[in-house]
């Protein structure tokens, strides 16, 4: 049930009263208290600090400590209260969570002392409300960090199962966890280094061949060049086939950025290869060369921060944008000024628009080549205006766009932190609140024989660990269930029923009752012969089944009782533990619901034909709804 | 006086600024609200009106005022508005849509019609439930059925609310939910109870049919240890 509205129970029950009258079945037995206490007042003590509630409060939540039996664990018999022996500053979050329904947590307490005292109790942080979620998630990323920081030192010893492939693949990615990574790594920083300085330094011009202008070095050199050059594309070549081989997924390798570097650092050095004799294209060739300057990018694996700056780019690629065309407009409103301005001087450089986007550019962003002055008075003074605005569009977006990079990068990152967060929380919420609803049903048919069994002892035995209220909420969905004539079933056995209906409706016959039908439920292909045929209490008065069919009926208590004798706590013992019982149906198909109306029907229809029926009317499959 | 211009130079400014945020809006006008906050009648006096104990009407405050503080933004005394009373009564029910036939309950506790539930009408309304005799409670059964109040159900009224306890059970159910079962229960609702068969049942035939029914009766004792 969820919690919070425990205090709204008598209310819900109480709008029950609108079904009544509507029902054609009688409604089912209320749960009662055995001995009916008053709100009272309960003092948790912890650690020396008193606290007091109202019952009430504890048991909104009963699948915590709190709510539950657990904390009788705790009692103290002399002095009448509950003792524990833990922080009483996180006791007061904790107590606080079952008083307003949040969960808070406070930014002072350690992030790891406060999830200790939160198993404790027995409370899922994904409860903690909105205001402070963020704030619980971060620190605990930076405390899960910090602990992997310190483990990542004792990682590096190799884990003796992999392959050869994934060795490789973790040297390539990560060169401190091995020698051989590590020389790998300062091998491959320095040729790619050695090829950008061959690439700079080629074109330097290396004294004077007599009888000739200067030449380049590369040109005089060319054969040490050629093999420098040579050396470093194999060992780049070798490189990108290693990583090639290496990687776990090849496919998404080859789409990565990395692996487009280097493709285009080494790529022209063999186009160049094919094509050197090739007369008409060699002016391309000469082009291609440019690309070389490419292998500067390889230094990106070597260094985070370039990664990093990357990223940034990337991610402000809008602002980047902006401020691209607000640049754009402002170059192409005053290239115009200044060109009519202009162009009245004779000798103007500013020959055309276009040509003086040049001069545009050079005095927006202040730097004043000098080689197009205007020489007319209104182009100065247009000019000037062009200079003092350049300062103010270039100068005013660049800040805001370099606190929107760290803004928005540390933005993304958290967009996308909470994103996968909230699915997880999400998904972790759904599932205690599905186990809220499967415990009715579990209940239902676990429980549903309390009402047979008039037997107080019984009784207490089993209800004891269901607290009141959910046994009352139990109740008003039964009662709905009676009113309306049909069952709540869990998803797997719609399903299952959705594709038996399809195969074989069961007519509605309009009969009555009769006397030893057996009810199954929606999975009663799957049950097992433990069905007993048990006495149909519709027909007679619903109170005192025991009267009208005791022998069955014991027989059948009997029965019931070597499955299903546990306590029912749906609350602290999980589904899970439910799975493992000696009885484990599919879904958990339980042995009454007796207030259905069932018609004996021939193994013939029933709708699964390798259904196990070894006595006829012991084991009815189909349970058919009549109505009054 | 003075509050009509406040507002009016309110929705200046938001006219003027297009681009006002929502969020700041919804904030003051909440705050706005707050200050017209609704405090309950005095318990001795409730006592009086109805035939709880001090104690129950305890329990049944606290329990009240809370919800009002757990929702969000929500005027965190006295009232309950409809969206709360959904919220609150489709916690109970995670299986199934009980919206509609939360709406039919609001409409049924809120006597005087002003959009919200006190606590007054609540308890007047839990105490005819609760405390009632079985006629109270068949009256107020009644009440809630005839959405129009105009003193007899008539097949679509009952349709509605036939739907909508109906929609509570969702759509995991066994047997298979078909389309005309609300249809066909109210059909056999209507043959039990309209006895002159003239197509609605007003309240002298449904007090009187559901008097001869025992199922209805013994479920109408129900309600006596609810609280």
């Amino acid at each position: 049930m969820a919690a919070g509205v425990a205090a709204w129970l008598p209310f819900a029950r109480a709008a029950a009263i609108g079904w009544m009258p509507v029902a054609n079945l009688p409604m089912p037995v209320a749960p009662t208290e055995k001995n009916k206490r008053q709100d009272e007042l309960i003092i948790l003590n912890v650690s020396g600090r008193r606290f007091q509630t109202w019952k009430n409060t504890l048991d909104r939540y009963p699948d915590t400590l709190l709510g539950s039996s657990e904390k009788e664990f705790f009692y103290n018999e002399e002095t009448k209260e509950y003792f524990f022996d833990r922080d009483p500053d996180v006791f007061r979050s904790v107590l606080n969570f079952y008083r307003t329904g949040k969960l808070h947590y406070p930014r002072y307490e350690c992030i790891s002392s406060y999830d200790e005292e939160l198993s404790f109790f027995g409370i899922i942080p994904e409860i903690i409300g909105d205001c402070c979620y963020e704030e619980y998630k971060d620190r605990k990323r930076e405390n899960a960090e910090r602990l992997m920081d310190d483990q990542e030192d004792n990682k590096d010893s190799k884990l003796p199962n992999m392959t050869f492939r994934e060795t490789m693949w973790r040297a390539f990615e990560n060169p401190h966890t091995s020698t051989m990574a590590l020389v790998f790594y300062y091998v491959t920083g320095f040729f790619i280094a050695i090829s950008v300085i061959t690439n700079v330094v080629e074109t330097v011009p290396c004294g004077t061949v007599p009888n000739q202008k200067e030449v380049p070095c590369g040109e005089r050199y060319t054969v040490a060049f050629f093999c420098m050059d040579t050396a470093c594309v194999m060992i780049f070549t070798v490189e990108y086939l290693m990583r090639l081989f290496a990687a776990p997924s090849r496919y998404r390798f080859m789409r990565s950025v990395m692996s487009i570097i280097d493709v285009v650092a080494i790529l022209p050095y063999y186009i160049g290869l094919v094509m050197t004799d090739n007369e008409d294209v060699s002016g391309a060739f000469v082009t291609l060369r440019v690309f070389r300057v490419f292998r500067i990018f390889k230094f990106s694996r070597h260094s985070q921060g370039l990664r990093i700056l990357g990223y940034t780019l990337k991610s402000c690629a809008s602002e980047l944008g902006f401020l691209l065309f607000s640049l754009t407009m402002a170059i192409i409103i005053f290239a115009t000024v200044m060109f009519y301005a202009e162009k009245g001087s004779s000798s103007s450089k500013f020959t055309s628009i276009p040509a003086s986007f040049w001069y545009t550019i050079v005095t927006m962003t202040t730097l004043g080549y000098g080689d197009m002055v205007p020489k007319t008075i209104a182009g100065k003074i247009f000019g000037s205006i062009c200079s003092l605005s350049g300062v103010l569009v270039i100068a005013l977006p660049v800040p805001v766009i370099v606190s929107n990079f760290s803004r928005i990068y540390h933005q993304n990152q958290r967009a996308d932190k909470r994103r996968a967060q909230k699915k997880a929380r999400l998904a972790r919420i759904r599932i205690s609140k599905a186990g809220s609803s499967n415990a009715f049903l579990h209940s239902k048919r676990n429980g549903l024989f309390n009402e047979a069994l008039d037997s107080i002892e019984e009784e207490q035995r089993l209800t004891k660990s269901t607290s009141l209220l959910e046994s009352q909420h139990h109740h008003l969905l039964h009662c709905l269930e009676k009113t309306t004539n049909h069952e709540f079933v869990d998803e797997q056995c719609y399903q299952q029923s959705y594709l038996e209906a399809g195969q074989n409706y069961p007519s509605r016959s309009p009969s009555l009752s009769s006397q030893d039908g057996v009810t199954g439920t929606c999975c009663t292909r799957r049950s097992k012969k433990r069905h007993s045929p048990l006495p149909n209490a519709s027909a007679p008065a619903h109170m005192h089944p025991l009267t009208h069919h005791p022998h069955t009926h014991q027989h059948g208590l009997q029965e019931l009782s070597t499955i299903h004798i546990q306590p029912l706590s749906t609350s602290r013992s999980s589904l899970n533990m439910r799975v493992d019982e000696p009885a484990p149906l599919n879904c958990q198909s339980g042995q009454i619901t007796t207030a259905i109306i069932s018609i004996p029907t021939p193994p013939a229809t029933t709708p699964e034909g390798d259904a196990h029926p070894p006595a006829g009317p012991a084991l009815q499959n189909v349970v058919k709804v009549s109505a009054l | 006086m003075k509050a009509k211009n406040r507002d009016q130079s309110l929705s200046d400014s938001r006219e003027l600024d297009g681009s006002y945020d929502q969020l700041t809006d919804s904030v003051e006008d909440d705050f706005e609200l707050s200050t017209v906050c609704h405090r309950p009648e005095s318990m001795d006096k409730l006592q009086e009106q109805t035939k709880f104990t001090k104690k129950e009407l305890q329990v049944l405050y606290r329990g009240f005022k809370n919800v009002g503080l757990a929702s969000f933004m929500e005027c965190p005394s006295g009232v309950v508005n409809e969206e709360t009373f959904k919220t609150i009564y489709s916690q109970f029910f995670p299986q199934g849509d009980s919206s509609m036939y939360a709406h039919f309950l609001f409409e049924a506790f809120d006597t005087n019609k002003n959009g919200s539930v006190s606590f007054e009408d609540f308890v007047f309304g839990l105490s005819i439930i609760l405390r009632g005799t079985i006629n109270d409670r068949l009256n107020w059964a009644f009440n809630l059925y005839d959405l129009n109040k105009d003193g007899c159900i008539t097949k679509e009224e009952m349709l509605d609310i036939m739907k909508s306890i109906y929609d509570m059970m969702g759509k995991y159910t066994y047997p298979t939910m078909q389309d005309d079962t609300p249809r066909e229960h109210v059909e056999s609702f209507f043959q039990k109870m309209d006895r002159n068969k003239d197509g609605v049942v007003t309240i002298e035939e449904f007090i009187e049919s559901c008097q001869k029914d025992e199922n209805i009766m013994q479920s109408m004792q129900l309600f006596d240890n609810v609280i």
